[in-house]
């Protein structure tokens, strides 16, 4: 029934890409943690790098379809670590987001956003791709809702942001309609507005996060600090950057967490508008190529998944390079592929797993 | 809920929306690419300069104060060094959460250090935070292994002030302290910030401006913990500059042992050019208390104290002249041609407006001549009577009496010299003819500051040249800042007014003869044999007889002794003013005095007859002027790196040492164009502080 699966048929420009996306972020990180206790953590990055590679291998083996038939496995036993976590997880900063299980500890919240890409994906497959009924749309509220609302409750305000996009990619994808598209957005901006001024769901440091971006200068000794300090670094960095291992604000400390949430300032610092704007261009070949992916795919639940892990990426990269250039508020979401951190990059490599999964079976039938 | 998921394959997405989607991500992309070109592009010039001022921060180097010698320079005041802490609050840090610790660490009190904080809240962030000086060395400890915890902490390295110990001269040297909240309305400290180091008495206030110098800073990048990760460059401070006082240690010192614990003070001055030699006030204070950051009790306890130890008595004491004003009577009286042929028969006082004022003894028939040296009361209130309160008045202004004499320490009183008009001002009243009265023997309303005293007796005694009175070299000083130091020191100043010649020698010999014993013993105490010591005695009442008896055993109401006496009696060269409150009598001052004077004698004797002794290198021992529990006299190998060098190869250890006084001729022969201007002029060889 299936034809002879060939690496042949991976796609090797879209890994191209990343791989040079991860020689940047390596270097970045080197560059970024260098004289500091943080010293040595891009060859760190390159395990978790190397791993996520081998699992990306590992995942496009398995045919995509079985692991929507998981999906909803996957999902229930997710829902119910971010329930432990809540409970009993480890408590770090003032937020509980990890859980320990033996000698590894996992932050289950990255992880449930592959699984919710591969539920979202196979229930508005199983829809058919044909007009969604309100029913039908609150379920999937549902399914994405209670995860975020779990994930916010960490508190990890940024991570559960995340889960947004898939839910507006299948709907948008998965068949609504115009009309139900507008009353949505009215009566999302009715909630969001409840949220914001019922002053009970966002917690004061988090709203002081979403709004000194505004204008950073208000309070440049507290939230605005960090958004001060990385418009500094990259506008500083001018049109060529000012070197590499020679970036004052990333080596004076000024940024914030140059190797994660800022690295992108850090990398703009060093290696100016010329080197920022070629990031841009490799995620922006990277999307194209998912999203050619996703064209091509055998079948709608393949087309959705790659859809799926093309909004979590899209909206990763909008937020975080926003927020790092000022557009944006400071949410505490990572640059995929770039900022150090093993859940994000494992997510990344699985994200791109299955969508080579998918690629690979495009001539099946 | 999820049925099989094998029942649509073959259903494709829509390839219109994919389309959608990949315009929207290229649209965003756009927006992120102009965003990048705004900042990187537009803004790289902007961000720059803020990229720039994020990392360096000036590290300020105080500038060590200028240090202060004797007449021949002996080092009288001198700098240790110290580090003091700062805190920096640019850092992104949150500071108040630190406080407790940073105040355990330090030794200090929690509250106090958050009222400081608060202080410091409406000024720039960039600006440091002094919050202690004087660490300890476990405490400069603390902040070098705790840099990872507290960034926020940065230690400078100071020149502190040393002062003699046990207060010597303390009143007119001065202190330093830190800029209070209401100094800095002062437009005196209109360019100083809270935390500088100002001179805020005597010496160390006057010549704040020269002696403070100019601070420097250390330009350093840092990162935002503030931690130094490189060094840009230094710009150094401009040390201030030293000043030679008029001051001559040996005389100081025996007007320091002379008054003792005694309540009064003592002014020596030449007066022919107004050098004062020495000038003490007791009770006094230790300034140095006030070279770090004295506390608010032991503050409270200096201001309050009845004894008054932080008032210089020598230009701020303002009291009854008693006897001693009978040489301006005498002067009045005879350039008056009253005196001259006045005889006055004194039957132990005399009544006046039918009251009958008392005289000590019956001096019999009197004239000018005998009634100076025997003091005689009677023969004063007559001639008080005869010229009048406005004619008094008018040679007191003359002398310099109630104005001040413009010596170059802040604070000097003008004292009071009654007159119809000064009446009529300050109590809308006329005078009354009785009041002039006990004018005549300096008591009533009159009163005078020791240093008027000296002034005024001296010039008399120089035929009339009085002389501004200063502590420090003017020779030494900058044109601009002497003029500046002329006119925000107005006073009587320079003044020549001579009286006839014959009038010169009645008035002087008959100081002179005040101190011979066996005459009229008025002063006797004073005597010294071979030396042409001439003076006046003093004794005044503290209060009126009804109001000593008002006042009851609580008060001491003894009276205050005065002395002044000039060396020799015609055109002296030393002066001094003895001023003894509640001595008793005046020839207790006297007696005072006459220890001050034999120092004074037996060093010119020295000078002027041992003309080799004098120039060798001698050895003055400075045990009793150095404090011994400074942490400065510890071994130089510790701390030996600056500024520490001192003056004159003096030998710091042990709190004792001795300073080489090199003779003049070799002074001069080593006279080195590093030194200063006014240095090289100078008999006395200075090293130069190195910096």
């Amino acid at each position: 029934m299936r034809r002879f699966l060939s690496f042949r048929d991976f796609d090797w420009p879209l890994l191209l890409m990343v791989i040079v996306l991860c020689c940047l972020s390596v270097m970045e990180v080197h560059s970024a943690t260098m004289h500091t206790r943080f010293a040595s953590f891009e060859s760190k990055q390159i395990i978790w790098m190397v791993a996520g590679m081998a699992g990306m291998f590992v995942l496009s083996k398995i045919d995509y379809h079985r692991l929507l038939d998981w999906a909803p496995w996957a999902y229930w036993i997710f829902l119910l670590s971010l329930v432990a976590v809540k409970l009993v997880g480890r408590r770090v900063m003032g937020a509980r987001r990890w859980i320990a299980l033996g000698p590894i500890q996992f932050q289950p919240s990255e992880w449930v956003k592959l699984v919710l890409v591969l539920a979202v994906a196979r229930y508005f497959a199983n829809l058919g791709g044909r007009d969604v009924s309100w029913k039908e749309i609150f379920k999937a509220f549902l399914m994405v809702g209670v995860p975020m609302l779990l994930v916010l409750a960490q508190p990890d305000l940024g991570t559960s942001l995340t889960y947004a996009p898939i839910l507006v990619a299948g709907l948008f994808l998965g068949g609504i309609s115009f009309r139900q598209a507008s009353i949505l957005i009215v009566c999302g901006t009715a909630l969001a507005v409840g949220v914001w001024s019922s002053g009970k769901i966002l917690k004061p440091y988090q709203k002081a996060r979403l709004t000194s971006f505004i204008n950073p200068n208000n309070d440049p000794r507290g939230s605005g600090y960090q958004i001060r300090q990385s418009l500094i670094a990259v506008g500083s960095g001018g049109v060529w950057g000012k070197g590499m291992e020679k970036g004052t604000q990333t080596h004076g400390y000024f940024l914030p967490i140059p190797y994660t949430d800022f690295i992108f300032a850090a990398f703009s610092e060093e290696h100016g508008f010329v080197g920022a704007v070629f990031v841009l261009l490799l995620y922006f070949g990277i999307l194209m190529r998912l999203i050619q992916n996703a064209q091509t795919a055998s079948d709608l639940p393949g087309s959705l998944i790659i859809m799926g892990f093309v909004a979590v990426l899209t909206f990763q990269i909008m937020v975080n390079v926003g927020m790092v250039i000022g557009f944006m508020p400071v949410t505490g979401i990572p640059l995929p592929l770039m900022s150090y951190g093993g859940s994000s990059v494992l997510f990344a490599f699985l994200g791109l797993g299955v969508a080579m999964n998918v690629r690979m079976r495009r001539f099946v039938n | 809920m999820y049925s099989s998921s094998t029942s649509n394959r073959g259903e494709k997405l829509p390839t219109f929306k994919l389309t959608v989607v990949q315009y929207g991500i290229l649209l965003m992309m756009l927006a992120l690419v102009g965003g990048l070109w705004r900042l990187q592009v537009l803004g790289a010039n902007n961000f720059r300069q803020l990229a720039e001022q994020n990392r360096i921060r000036k590290v300020p180097i105080l500038a060590a104060r200028g240090k202060l010698f004797d007449r021949y320079g002996r080092l009288l005041v001198d700098n240790y060094p110290s580090t003091s802490c700062y805190l920096v609050r640019e850092q992104g840090h949150d500071v108040e959460a630190d406080l407790p610790m940073i105040a355990e660490g330090l030794h200090l009190d929690l509250d106090q250090l958050k009222t400081t904080m608060r202080h410091y809240r409406g000024m720039p962030g960039y600006r440091p935070i002094p919050i202690k000086a004087d660490l300890t060395a476990d405490e400069v400890a603390f902040v070098a292994a705790h840099k990872g915890e507290l960034p926020e902490l940065e230690t400078i390295e100071v020149a502190r002030r040393l002062y003699p110990r046990d207060g010597y001269a303390a009143n007119m040297i001065g202190y330093v302290g830190e800029v209070s909240e209401q100094d800095l309305d002062n437009p005196r400290y209109a360019m100083d910030q809270p935390g500088d180091v100002v001179g805020k008495a005597g010496v160390e206030e006057t010549y704040d401006e020269l002696l403070r110098g100019t601070d420097g800073s250390r330009d350093v990048i840092v990162d935002s913990h503030g931690r130094e990760v490189g060094f840009l460059g230094i710009q150094h401070a401009i040390p201030g500059r030293d000043l030679r006082l008029t001051i001559d240690n040996d005389i100081q010192r025996a007007a320091e042992v002379a008054l003792g614990d005694r309540e009064g003070a003592i002014v020596v001055m030449d007066p022919r050019n107004g050098d004062i030699l020495a000038m003490t006030s007791h009770p006094t204070f230790d300034p140095n208390d006030f070279a770090v950051k004295i506390n608010g009790a032991e503050w409270a306890k200096l201001v309050t104290d009845p004894k008054h130890p932080m008032m210089n008595r020598v230009i701020q004491a303002q009291l009854a002249p008693g006897s001693t004003f009978k040489i301006l009577m005498s002067v009045a009286g005879l350039q008056e041609g009253i005196a001259q042929n006045m005889k006055v028969y004194c039957n132990g006082g005399a009544t006046f407006y039918g009251h009958f004022y008392a005289c000590d003894q019956h001096h019999g028939e009197v004239d000018i001549e005998h009634a100076i040296p025997w003091s005689c009361d009677t023969y004063f209130y007559t001639l008080a009577n005869r010229l009048g309160i406005d004619t008094i008045a008018k040679y007191a202004h003359e002398v310099g009496l109630g104005q001040p004499t413009g010596i170059d320490l802040p604070g000097e009183a003008r004292g009071t010299v009654p007159s119809t008009e000064w009446k009529l001002r300050n109590f809308h009243e006329k005078w009354f003819a009785g009041e002039t009265i006990s004018v005549g023997i300096g008591q009533g309303a009159v009163t005078v500051t020791p240093i008027q005293l000296a002034r005024y007796i001296a010039g008399i005694a120089s035929g009339g040249h009085f002389v501004r009175p200063h502590v420090v070299d003017p020779n030494q000083l900058p044109e601009g800042f002497r003029k500046a130091l002329l006119e925000s020191f107005p006073g009587s100043g320079d003044a020549t007014i001579p009286p006839t010649e014959a009038n010169w020698d009645t008035i002087t010999d008959g100081m002179a003869m005040a101190t011979m014993p066996g005459g009229f013993d008025t002063a006797a105490a004073s005597h010294l044999e071979g030396v042409d010591f001439a003076g006046k005695t003093g004794t005044a009442q503290v209060a009126s007889h009804a109001a000593i008896a008002r006042m009851g055993k609580g008060v001491d109401t003894r009276p205050n002794g005065w002395f002044v006496g000039v060396i020799p009696r015609r055109d002296p060269h030393f002066v001094i003013a003895v001023l003894w409150q509640h001595g008793d009598w005046g020839s207790n001052a006297a007696h005072l005095a006459a220890q001050v004077a034999t120092v004074w004698v037996n060093k010119q004797r020295m000078m002027d007859h041992n003309v080799l002794e004098a120039q060798a290198p001698k050895q003055v021992e400075m045990g009793a002027v150095w404090s011994q529990e400074r942490p400065m006299v510890r071994d130089r190998g510790i701390h030996g790196k600056g500024n520490q060098e001192t003056a004159g190869g003096s030998d710091f250890r042990g709190g004792h040492f001795l300073i080489d006084v090199p003779p003049v001729q070799v002074a001069e022969a080593v006279g080195s164009s590093l030194l200063p201007a006014w240095l090289e002029v100078s008999p006395i060889r200075f090293k130069e502080k190195a910096h």
